[in-house]
């Protein structure tokens, strides 16, 4: 039917067969998670990120905290021992994109709101030995230093727009005001604000 | 209840599942009688040199293939991936983690639930349940209060026989439990004078060095200005509102006549969280044992 004299010998025939190969793949294991309640629909209690938190989730992603840390408790008992409850799918519907992270330098972060004060969350940031002296985590002193509304801040309306494109349901009036809810806060509060506020919603569910 | 949002996309799974590990194996079927010119080549030059032989595939080789796909018709009996369908083993992740939950429950609830009926004094005695109590602590605590249990700037030592909330096995259970909220509010507005005047008495109190005279205003303005409220008249501190006592040298967030000032100006806010939800009070009660033996080992 298919000999391979004729299909190498004929581009346009090589080229359809090489694509319908390929595309196997995602047409399986892609396209038909966005038709999966699981994966599109927020589990009760997970909220689209306020303005402050989505900030922080910024600083978050320019520090790269995600090299190190993930964001993804696997249903395993020696992970629900120590960070709670597994993640699912429907916690991570308003993040683009999520951040799973692939490696375990530090631990996983995904249930760490509310799991430390913010006063130790500030202290780690700023020097993680002054709390924790066999750390091997960078200091990140500069965050307290620096204005949010000045860089991760500066264009927030602009990405909470962009998210409402992609599904995130924010309301117009959101978006006017999240220029002054990031007023007078540094990148240190909006991160920590990102941080108390990650996995809370499964947090004492067993 | 199918997690699809329509019966579509069950089927669309199905289907292309289906053709692809079907049509494989048709595929490779179809191989074995196309034309072959055994140790003869297909008579076309690439770049000139290059030819290829125009044999049958290895016979292993269309084997192997074949018992994967036997293999992946098999496992889409047994397990999740056709669509909905959930396979007849009936295995999910989640499934597997309770069957993990199950197995350890009946492996380790016994030991926890002899040592939840003991008194406090009598764990912390106990020398595997100190063992498990340590571990308990070194996952869940040292991130605040230290691998050596001696705390830091702000995070109470737990390894010294001074108490914010009280030392007592029930009151260590209450902390690890609920949690504390230790709120110290700012006293800015006394002035910087008095501010002054106030840590130098608090620096006397300890014998550290001090102005005298200073102080003597500061013990005044100790007793008007609210201080005593909390930390009582003889600054001994109060365990119901965890006002810590400031006789006795030891020191939260530092002794130095400047960072006192900073607490008396500013204020201090702490806060323990709570644990009973996450831990379960079998486990809250043998790390409160472990707490209670850090500073009550003879």
């Amino acid at each position: 039917m298919f000999n391979q004299e004729k299909i190498e010998k004929n581009v346009g025939l090589l080229i359809v067969l090489t694509l319908l190969v390929v595309s196997v793949g995602g047409l399986l294991e892609i396209v038909p998670l966005f038709f999966q309640k699981s994966t599109t629909q927020a589990v009760e209690g997970v909220k689209p990120y306020d303005p402050v938190r989505l900030a922080g989730r910024d600083v978050y992603l320019r520090e790269g905290c995600y090299n190190c840390h993930s964001q993804m408790i696997r249903p395993f008992r020696a992970e629900t021992e120590r960070y709670g409850h597994y993640s699912v799918a429907g916690e991570y519907v308003y993040d683009h994109p999520f951040q799973w992270g692939s490696k375990r330098t530090g631990p996983d972060l995904h249930r760490v709101g509310g799991r430390y004060s913010d006063e130790w969350q500030r202290i780690h940031l700023r020097n993680p030995r002054d709390v924790v002296p066999e750390s091997n985590m960078p200091a990140f002193p500069w965050l307290e230093k620096t204005a949010a509304a000045q860089t991760v801040g500066k264009d927030i309306e602009a990405k909470m727009r962009a998210l409402r494109m992609v599904g995130v349901p924010y309301t117009d009036e959101e978006i006017a005001g999240a220029k002054q809810a990031l007023e007078g806060k540094t990148e240190e509060d909006v991160l920590v604000a990102y941080l108390q506020g990650l996995g809370t919603a499964l947090s004492n569910f067993k | 209840m199918s997690d699809f949002v329509s019966e579509f996309w069950n089927f669309y799974v199905i289907g292309i599942v289906l053709v692809s590990v079907i049509g494989c194996a048709v595929f490779l079927w179809s191989q074995g009688s196309a034309n072959f010119t055994v140790g003869k080549t297909t008579g076309h030059a690439w770049d000139e040199t290059l030819e290829e032989y125009n044999n049958p595939l290895p016979k292993w080789w269309s084997w192997m293939f074949y018992i994967t796909v036997f293999f992946a018709l098999g496992y889409l009996a047994l397990y999740p991936g056709l669509g909905s369908f959930k396979g007849m083993l009936g295995w999910s992740s989640v499934g597997q983690w309770k069957g993990e939950q199950q197995k350890a429950a009946q492996q380790y609830d016994p030991i926890f639930q002899k040592f939840q009926q003991m008194d406090i004094q009598a764990v912390a005695a106990d020398k595997q349940a100190m063992e498990m109590g340590k571990r308990l602590y070194l996952t869940y605590c040292m991130q605040c209060h230290g691998a050596d249990a001696r705390g830091s700037k702000g995070f109470p030592n737990l390894a010294d026989s001074d108490w914010l909330y009280g030392g007592e096995p029930a009151q260590i259970v209450e902390t690890v439990s609920n949690g504390r909220m230790g709120v110290m509010p700012p006293h800015a507005h006394l002035g910087a004078d008095t501010v002054k005047d106030l840590a130098n008495y608090v620096r006397s109190l300890s014998g550290l060095t001090n102005d005298a005279v200073r102080a003597a205003k500061g013990q005044e303005a100790f007793m008007t200005a609210g201080c005593a409220g909390c930390h009582g008249m003889d600054a001994k501190g109060m365990h119901a509102v965890g006002a810590p006592n400031l006789t006795d040298g030891t020191w939260l967030y530092g002794s130095s006549e400047a960072t006192i000032m900073e607490t008396i100006n500013n204020g201090r806010q702490n806060k323990m969280p709570a644990w009973k939800d996450f831990l379960g009070e079998a486990k809250v009660h043998l790390l409160a044992a472990y707490v209670y033996s850090l500073s009550n080992t003879k």
